[in-house]
C-alpha cells in the first residue's frame, strides 16, 4: 500500500529561512549575552579577551546574594502554594458534578493571564497600600509572596487540568469498584497519575515568579530586591559584564528546571 | 418461569434509568425486572445502546436507578456507592492501574479490603496461578500484551472473591483467536471459582457459546430470558430472532388456533401448525420464523413444504446457502452442510421445495 501524502514541511517554499530568521531573532541577541558574560573588558559591547573572573565577582557580591535568596524565598513558598490551590481548584472543576458557576470560576482562575500585567502590579500595590493604611497591616515579603502566589495560580493550574481530563476516568470506577473509598481512590491512583502534571505545573509557576519584574518592581519594599529587579537596577549604572554572568546563571536555573520537569514528565508518561 | 427465592445472586425488580433532564430525558432502561441465579454464567445481549451496559453499570454502583431495587442475595444494593458492594468489574478497557505492576493490580482490592499482608499476598500468588500469569508478577501493565492484561484484569477483579463478577464486553479489544481461546478460558474460571458471572456483549455467538442463560435486551427492555438453546429455537420476539443467528421471515395469516398452536397459511397456499410464545395470542398477520439449518431442499417442488425457484447458490465451506425466491417473491435461505458426498447437485433457476417440520417454524407478532 502506498504511504499516506502527508505534506512535509521541509518543502514548502520559505520554510527553511523564515525558521533560521526566526531562530536567529530568538537566540543571537541571548547567545551574545552569554558570550559577553567570559568578556574580560568591563564593557558588555567591546569584546576583548575571555575570562571567568565576571562570574566569580557576581558569585562573590553580597547585593546578588541577597537578591538570590529572596528571589528563592518568594518563588519557592509561591510555587508550593499556588500549585496545591491549582491542584485543588483543578480537581473541583473535573472531577465533580458540573455546578452552577463552574464556567465562571473557571474565567475567574484564567483572569490574570488576560488582564495586562501591569494593571494587576497598580492593583496589587493599591490593595496592599490600602491594608497598611486601614489596618497598619504590612506582611513584608509575604505580600510578594501573596502577590506572585496569585499569579502563578493560572500557571499552575493549567497543565494539572490538562493531565487530569486526559485520564481515563475508568482507572477512577475501577478503584471504587475494588473497594477504595474516594479519598484512597485519589491518594493511590488520581494523585500518583497526576503527578508530571503537577510537576509541570509547579515548574511553570516558578519560572513565571522566578523571573517576574512588573508586579514585584511596584510591590517590594526595601531590602525586597530580587534577582530581575537587581539586574534593571544596575543597567542603569554603567554596565559591567557582571550583568551578562548574573544573567546567565538566572538563565541556566530556567533551563535546569525546565529540562528537568520535561525529563519527568516524559519518564511517568512512558 | 416461577423463581425460587434465595437462590438469586441479583435480583433486579422495576428498575429505570434515565438519563437528562426535562425535553432531553432518555430512558435507558425502562422498567427492567431480572433475576440472576447464583453460579450462573448470565449473559445480557443486545446492540449498542440497549442499555446493557447501564444495567451493568447500576449493578456495580457506577450510576444509580431512577427507580426501582437491586437485591444481592436478598440486600438492596441500590442505593450503596461502588466501594461497598461485594461485587467487581472487568472493564472493557481493562482499566489496569499503569503505575503499578501485575501483582500490585491484582492485590489493590485485597489491600482496600483491608486485609492482612501476608494473606494477600497469597491470594495474589493463587490468582496469577489461576489466570498463567506468575512469570509476568513484577511487570508494569503497560508492558504486558492485550491478551496478558485481559487476564490481570480478570485476576484482579476475582481476587478479593466478590459475589457476582460483572464483565462488560470484555473480549471485544482481543482479536478472533485470542477471544475464542478467552471463551474458554472465562469459562473455566467461572466453573472453577463458582462466581457468578454477568457477562455484556453484543457479539450473539459469544453469548450462545458461553451463557447458561442470556437475556436478550432492545431499547431498553428485556425482550427475552432464557437458555441459548431457548432463544435460538423459541424466540418470544421477531427482534430476537432476527438479532441471533440469522432466520427467514415469512408473512402468514392465522387460520386456526387451538392450545400452543397456531395453523397459518402463507407462501400462497401453504399452511403450517406451528408453535407460538406464551403470552402471544396470534390472530390475523403475523410472521414465521423458520432457521435456515432446519429446512431442507428437495428436488421436487410437490414434495417441499412450500417451493420456490432456486436463485442463488453461496459455498461457504462447512456448508451451503441456497437461496430460494418463493412464488410470493419472498425469498428463503435453506443451509445445507457439506459432507463427502452430496448426493444431489443443485443449479440455479431450477424449481425446488423447501421441506421443514412443523417443530421448526414459530408463530411471531408481525
Amino acid at each position: 500500500m502506498a504511504e499516506p501524502r502527508v505534506m512535509d514541511i521541509k518543502d514548502q517554499p520559505g520554510f527553511r529561512s523564515i525558521a533560521i530568521i526566526c531562530l536567529l531573532v530568538l537566540y543571537v541577541p541571548v547567545l551574545i549575552l552569554m558570550i559577553f558574560s567570559l568578556n574580560s573588558g568591563s564593557l558588555v559591547t567591546h569584546w576583548e579577551g575571555v575570562t571567568l573572573s565576571w562570574y566569580g565577582t557576581a558569585l562573590l557580591n553580597e547585593e546578588f546574594h541577597n537578591a538570590a535568596r529572596n528571589t528563592l524565598i518568594i518563588s519557592i513558598t509561591a510555587t508550593i502554594v499556588s500549585t496545591i490551590c491549582a491542584t485543588l481548584a483543578a480537581i473541583g472543576m473535573t472531577r465533580v458534578k458540573p455546578w452552577r458557576g463552574l464556567a465562571a470560576a473557571f474565567m475567574v482562575i484564567n483572569l490574570p493571564l488576560m488582564v495586562p500585567e501591569i494593571i494587576t502590579a497598580v492593583a496589587t500595590l493599591s490593595f496592599f497600600a490600602l491594608i497598611a493604611g486601614t489596618f497598619g497591616l504590612n506582611f513584608g515579603i509575604g505580600n510578594l509572596i501573596l502577590a506572585h502566589t496569585v499569579f502563578c495560580i493560572p500557571f499552575a493550574y493549567m497543565p494539572i487540568r490538562a493531565r487530569l481530563e486526559d485520564m481515563d476516568l475508568t482507572l477512577e470506577y475501577a478503584a471504587a469498584d475494588l473497594y477504595a473509598t474516594p479519598w484512597n481512590a485519589f491518594r493511590r491512583i488520581t494523585l500518583p497519575l497526576l503527578v508530571p502534571g503537577i510537576m509541570s505545573g509547579a515548574a511553570l509557576a516558578f519560572i513565571v515568579s522566578f523571573d517576574d519584574f512588573t508586579i514585584t518592581q511596584l510591590v517590594a519594599g526595601p531590602g525586597q530586591t530580587t534577582l530581575p529587579l537587581y539586574i534593571w537596577n544596575q543597567i542603569r549604572r554603567p554596565m559591567t559584564p557582571e550583568i551578562n554572568a548574573i544573567s546567565t546563571i538566572l538563565l541556566m536555573v530556567s533551563i535546569l528546571f525546565v529540562s528537568v520537569s520535561f525529563l519527568i514528565a516524559r519518564r511517568r508518561a512512558k | 418461569m416461577p423463581e425460587q427465592p434465595g437462590k438469586n445472586a441479583i435480583e433486579v425488580r422495576g428498575v429505570r434509568k434515565v438519563f437528562g433532564t426535562g425535553e432531553n430525558q432518555v430512558a435507558a432502561l425502562d422498567t427492567v425486572s431480572v433475576s440472576i441465579r447464583e453460579n450462573e454464567f448470565f449473559t445480557l445481549l443486545g446492540p449498542s445502546g440497549c442499555g446493557k451496559t447501564t444495567l451493568l453499570r447500576l449493578i456495580a454502583g457506577f450510576d444509580f436507578p431512577t427507580a426501582g431495587e437491586i437485591l444481592l442475595h436478598g440486600q438492596d444494593i441500590a442505593p450503596l456507592p461502588p466501594f461497598k458492594r461485594p461485587v467487581n468489574t472487568v472493564f472493557q478497557s481493562y482499566a489496569l492501574f499503569p503505575h503499578m505492576t501485575v501483582a500490585q493490580n491484582i492485590g489493590f482490592g485485597l489491600e482496600m479490603l483491608g486485609k492482612p499482608k501476608a494473606e494477600i499476598e497469597a491470594r495474589v500468588a493463587q490468582m496469577l496461578k489461576l489466570v498463567k500469569m506468575e512469570a509476568l508478577k513484577a511487570r508494569r501493565t503497560s508492558q504486558i500484551s492485550g491478551g496478558q492484561q485481559q487476564r490481570v484484569a480478570l485476576a484482579r477483579a476475582l481476587a478479593p472473591q466478590p459475589k457476582v463478577l460483572l464483565l462488560d464486553e470484555p473480549l471485544s479489544a482481543l482479536d478472533y483467536k485470542l477471544r475464542k481461546e478467552m471463551q474458554i478460558e472465562l469459562k473455566r474460571l467461572q466453573h472453577e471459582t463458582g462466581i457468578t458471572f454477568i457477562f455484556v456483549t453484543h457479539d450473539q455467538e459469544e453469548a450462545l457459546t458461553m451463557s447458561d442463560r442470556i437475556a436478550v435486551m432492545s431499547a431498553g427492555k428485556i425482550l427475552q430470558v432464557g437458555t441459548p438453546r431457548d432463544i435460538y429455537d423459541r424466540p418470544a420476539e421477531r427482534f430476537v430472532a432476527d438479532f441471533i443467528g440469522e432466520t427467514n421471515f415469512l408473512q402468514g395469516t392465522v387460520v386456526s388456533k387451538k392450545t400452543g398452536v397456531a395453523t397459518v397459511k402463507f407462501a400462497g397456499d401453504a399452511t403450517i401448525a406451528a408453535g407460538y410464545p406464551e403470552g402471544f395470542d396470534p390472530s390475523g398477520e403475523v410472521t414465521l420464523v423458520v432457521r435456515p439449518e432446519h429446512a431442507d431442499l428437495v428436488p421436487d417442488p410437490a414434495k417441499g413444504t412450500i417451493a420456490g425457484t432456486l436463485s442463488n447458490i453461496v459455498y461457504f465451506g462447512t456448508d451451503t446457502h441456497y437461496h430460494v425466491r418463493l412464488e410470493g417473491g419472498q425469498d428463503f435461505i435453506v443451509r445445507h452442510q457439506n459432507s463427502r458426498s452430496s448426493p444431489v447437485t443443485y443449479a440455479t433457476g431450477a424449481k425446488v421445495g423447501i421441506q421443514f417440520e412443523e417443530d421448526a417454524a414459530r408463530v411471531l407478532k408481525y
